[in-house]
């Protein structure tokens, strides 16, 4: 292309807004939030402005697996609905242009991680985006209908590297977190899938809905919250657990299994007789029962730097 | 009036142009922080190019 072509071509004019909407910035805020509770209850202090810079780049590094996700899945954002306005499938970017910044986004939130902070917070950032792009997004998201379990494992890893940057390492307390996220994904995301009518079957994804049918998904729904139940409330038993986080995750896993247990006993019919209600609230629930048990370590954290944990005896 | 005109191409990439710089100078001040904060929190420096350092001569007994 000559230089008057390139500069009368309008193709792959993005805006500022068409980047940021590269970084799906919603699913960024559960990263930041999770990171953030990881890095605060881990028992290494870190300087603020570090943790500033740490949680950003987990951030930015998130942002970018986001990238090389819409990179690669341009061909079925643009069959269905809900994605097709994304900057690739809208035109307003060429896929070039999405998989340069993903990368480049990469390399910088790992490599200034790792400077920031520790070498192994780097490198998990790292393998974290290698999970989301590679093995979820190319490898398994068009091949398996558990496709939302395994990428589930992608979006559960930031507390761990927000508790790697505090202590250089992994104990039990961040890989109960992480199974909590890991548990909590499908659950959230079936319940999802029951009442959004996606055309994941024209876009060529094996959704449970669409493999294994509604009925199925409604006991898969039910079973995670069964095993997610006993992980979340044990959380409560480990060092960044005590009595107000047993509390919380009591009541809140009591009321995610009864309404699973209410979604497991509807039909289709009486679903759409009431426009999935059951299942929507559901939905929306567990974005509060997961903001709840990590809320709640935030809390008891406060309480042990307060010394309100040891004056009733609790570790 | 201004002296110059600008090309459409400009006004076509003013936020992505904003959005750079934005970014550029926030990295900046990200390193500059960082250097400082390591600075502040790293062991003690001593500059005792052509002497013997004093923390590493043994102590000497005063004179009675």
């Amino acid at each position: 292309m000559s230089d008057i072509g390139y500069l009368e071509s309008k193709e792959g004019d993005a805006q500022l807004g068409d980047y940021i909407a590269l970084l799906k910035p919603r699913v960024m805020s559960l990263v930041v939030f999770t990171a953030f509770v990881g890095l605060v209850v881990a028992p290494v202090p870190v300087h603020p402005f570090v943790g500033f810079i740490a949680i950003l780049f987990i951030a930015l590094g998130g942002g970018a697996s986001a990238a090389l996700n819409m990179w690669y899945d341009a061909d079925i954002d643009k069959i269905m609905r809900r994605t097709a306005n994304r900057p690739i499938p809208a035109g307003r970017m060429t896929g070039g242009e999405a998989l340069g910044f993903g990368l480049g986004l990469s390399g910088i939130s790992c490599v200034m991680l790792a400077l920031a902070t520790n070498v192994f917070s780097g490198l998990f950032l790292a393998f974290t985006i290698f999970f989301y792009a590679v093995v979820y997004t190319i490898w398994l998201k068009r091949s398996t209908p558990q496709n939302i379990v395994i990428g589930g494992a992608a979006g559960a890893f930031p507390p761990m590297i927000g508790w790697a940057v505090a202590t250089g390492g992994i104990s039990v307390e961040p890989v109960a977190m992480f199974m909590l996220v890991f548990l909590w994904t499908p659950p959230h995301f079936w319940a999802l899938a029951l009442f959004m009518k996606e055309d994941y079957s024209n876009a060529g994804v094996p959704m449970l809905t669409v493999t294994h049918g509604r009925k199925s998904t409604r006991k898969h729904i039910f079973a995670y919250t069964l095993i997610l139940a006993p992980i979340a409330i044990g959380t409560g038993f480990t060092s960044i657990g005590g009595p107000v986080y047993l509390a919380v995750a009591l009541v809140l896993n009591l009321m995610f299994i009864q309404g699973a247990w209410r979604i497991l006993k509807r039909d289709e019919a009486a679903a759409q007789a009431d426009s999935y209600k059951v299942e929507k609230r559901v939905f929306y629930f567990s974005l509060l029962y997961l903001f709840g048990h990590f809320a709640a370590l935030l809390v008891e954290k406060c309480l042990d730097m307060m010394g309100v944990s040891q004056m009733f005896g609790w570790f | 009036m201004a002296i110059t005109k600008d090309h459409e191409l400009h006004k076509r990439r003013l936020t992505r142009n904003l959005g750079l710089g934005g970014a550029l100078i926030a990295f900046c001040v990200i390193v500059f922080g960082l250097t400082i904060v390591k600075v502040k929190n790293g062991s003690m420096m001593q500059g005792f190019d052509h002497e013997p350092r004093v923390s590493m001569t043994p102590a000497v007994e005063p004179v009675k």
